[in-house]
């Protein structure tokens, strides 16, 4: 098993849905992102997702786009991201790294070559927002030579064979949208979810983390009783966007995230 | 045989569906309900009925003699998707799509729009067959085509302003797969070019083929013969996709796509997808030629015209550009306006700032070709809504 796939199964042994939190590498700065992996690991988070910033993110609301926007002006690279998660495992931390990413940097830089960077920095898996089974063929392999973990999406648009398909080829968890739509906070989850999870995990020999829209403690505990695992992203990048580059960034963004792993505890 | 992509929706090394997971259900049903359409007889007369009845196709073949007189070379004629109805061959896509909307049992469509002529296109279509119709629209591209705005909005399509990014075509597409993502169940995306996931390179080329189709066999009863060389602007590439494909199977047509060169070939200067930094990658859903920087950012783009103002081009375009069977060039912004006077001057006929980048060209090559050789250019559209920026940018007041 993976390191993605112990820290599912210690979770459970503990009784919480697994918290995987995201952020935008680079944001404000690829070395606050140091001091932020290590402060959701503090909060708590069991799973980290690093996303690499991109000009054309299709499938991010405003506040991943925003995001994307400081951290390619402070200079964010994908060789920076990887050297950043590096970085990160100097630091002497476990907590397992998915990279999040559009496919378009990863071809640019070579997949191969990527893989082996990103294996060799401590990543444990990729997950491609616009990469669908149909296209898998050209990742996964230099994934799977690295020892990288292909986390793969399921929707709400998705049939049974397309989550079936999913659950066989990815690896580490198998992420569920919660609905149809971009990245980004809602006050609401949509009303069918918890059949989309039930459905999901009948099929899924892996863990299943739902993600999308999740914002508050509320949320996390709703999902926590359906899911394997709760995925919150543009709510701590929303609050790391308000706090830019202040010297109370790490500790603000900690005392955020912790009730929201406090609330996965079933 | 038909070009078809093969089934994974790939034009050789190109194409292909780098989308998000929930874009793929709809594009599974978007293929088969296309497909069920193709072979529909009810489709096909529908199709063909709104294209002789409300386009106002065939659209003529025009010997543009005093123009060819006055370059002294070969012979040039105009094939007058101007003349269609919104001013443009973007509505022989639009109606395909709306039909298939309409059977698929959308009650909505989306669009992105960089000059206006497709969004028009497709507000056109929606007040005819009853959609609802939201169009993006970048708020650079707003300023620029401002009469356009005003037709789709009369026409009672939502226009919505698009202030990411370079305010252009790349952002009103970002922002309308956005949207895509969000409403996927009632609505249709009817995406305006050769580009985006499969199957829409495909579906958009065959519903614009009818340009290449009616130009082959026009040219050949007035002549007996075939074209010597036959040019189109490219954006996207739909214009030049639907006149290039009945061409293709000719070897001895040379086929010429003319790209923006804008103000210069620095990034950021120009449009020109396979010039500069350009190198295959993914951008809107296909893996294509693309205007990046070595990290894979998409890089900013200028042209005086809009519709021309886009990083990427279709993938097929690029499958043909590989294979040699069409060549690209540049025409710059100087050169264009150049051309949208002179076309004006002597025919009579103002053409697009996009179809002017074609013109440009055409005029440029005459000169040099036997009196007896001849020249198709696809005059793509008119050019009533570049009047205002035309004025702009040559400092006169209209």
């Amino acid at each position: 098993m993976s390191r993605i796939g112990h820290a599912f199964a210690a979770a459970r042994k503990s009784r919480r849905a697994a918290f995987v939190a995201y952020i935008t590498a680079g944001d404000p700065s690829l070395e606050l992102t140091v001091d932020l992996a290590r402060a959701l690991r503090r909060a708590g988070a069991d799973v980290l997702e690093l996303g690499i910033p991109f000009s054309d993110p299709i499938a991010d609301g405003p506040t991943n786009q925003r995001a994307a926007e400081r951290a390619l002006a402070a200079g964010a690279t994908p060789r920076g991201v990887l050297e950043t998660i590096g970085a990160i495992r100097t630091q002497g931390e476990e907590i397992p790294i998915v990279i999040f990413t559009y496919a378009n940097p990863v071809l640019q830089y070579g997949v191969e070559r990527f893989a082996e960077d990103a294996a060799s920095a401590g990543a444990d898996g990729v997950l491609f927002t616009d990469v669908p089974v149909e296209e898998l063929d050209r990742f996964q392999p230099a994934l799977r030579a690295n020892g990288l973990d292909s986390v793969l999406l399921v929707t709400p648009t998705s049939t049974k064979e397309r989550v079936r398909a999913a659950s066989r080829r990815g690896g580490g968890f198998l992420y569920l949208v919660s609905r149809t739509g971009v990245t980004g906070a809602r006050t609401t989850l949509e009303a069918d979810l918890a059949a989309n999870v039930r459905a999901a995990r009948k099929v899924s020999k892996l863990p299943v983390a739902v993600g999308f829209g999740i914002s508050s403690p509320g949320q996390v505990e709703a999902v926590s009783r359906l899911a394997d695992g709760v995925v919150v992203g543009s709510a701590i990048v929303d609050r790391i966007a308000r706090l830019g580059d202040s010297h109370e960034l790490a500790d603000s963004v900690q005392a955020f995230v912790t009730p929201l792993v406090e609330a996965c505890r079933r | 045989m038909r070009p078809a992509p093969d089934k994974r929706g790939y034009f050789g090394a190109y194409g292909g569906v780098f989308v998000p997971e929930t874009l793929m259900t709809p594009l599974l049903e978007l293929e088969k309900a296309y497909a069920k359409a193709c072979r529909d007889r009810d489709f096909q007369t529908r199709l063909a009925e709104l294209a002789e009845r409300y386009v106002g196709r065939p659209t003529p073949l025009y010997r543009a003699r005093r123009l060819s007189a006055e370059l002294g070379g070969a012979q040039i004629w105009l094939k007058r998707e101007d003349l269609c109805h919104t001013g443009a061959h973007k509505i022989n896509n639009a109606l395909g799509q709306a039909l298939l909307a309409r059977e698929m049992g959308k009650h909505r469509v989306i669009a992105e729009t960089g000059a206006g002529q497709h969004g028009v296109a497709v507000a056109t279509a929606a007040a005819l067959l009853g959609l609802e119709c939201r169009v993006y629209m970048g708020s650079e591209d707003m300023r620029r085509q401002r009469p356009n705005v005003w037709r789709m909005r009369l026409m009672g399509a939502e226009v919505v302003p698009v202030e990411a990014g370079s305010r252009t075509l790349k952002d009103a597409i970002n922002e309308a797969l956005r949207d895509w993502v969000t409403n996927v169940n009632g609505t249709h995306y009817l995406l305006g070019s050769v580009l985006g996931p499969h199957p829409f390179p495909m579906i958009v080329r065959d519903f614009q083929a009818v340009i290449g189709r009616e130009a082959f066999g026009q040219f050949r009863k007035d002549t007996r013969g075939l074209p010597d060389l036959v040019v189109a602007c490219v954006g996207g590439g739909s214009n030049a996709a639907g006149i290039f494909t009945a061409f293709v199977p000719h070897e001895r047509v040379r086929l010429v796509g003319v790209e923006a060169g804008g103000v210069g070939s620095e990034d950021g200067q120009h449009a020109a997808r396979f010039a500069g930094s350009a190198r295959p990658g993914v951008l809107h859903g296909t893996y294509t030629w693309l205007l990046q920087d070595l990290d894979g950012q998409v890089l900013p783009t200028h042209s005086v015209s809009a519709g021309l103002d886009y990083p990427a081009v279709g993938p097929e375009l690029a499958m043909w550009r590989d294979s040699a069977r069409v060549s690209f060039t540049q025409v710059d912004d100087r050169e264009a306006l150049g051309a949208f006077h002179l076309l004006a001057e002597s025919e009579g006929i103002i053409p697009a700032l996009e179809s002017a980048h074609a013109v440009a060209y055409a005029a440029k090559v005459a000169p040099a070709m036997p009196l007896k050789a001849h020249i198709i250019v696809n005059l793509s559209g008119r050019g009533d809504k570049d009047l205002d920026e035309v004025a702009r940018v040559e400092g006169r007041e209209l």
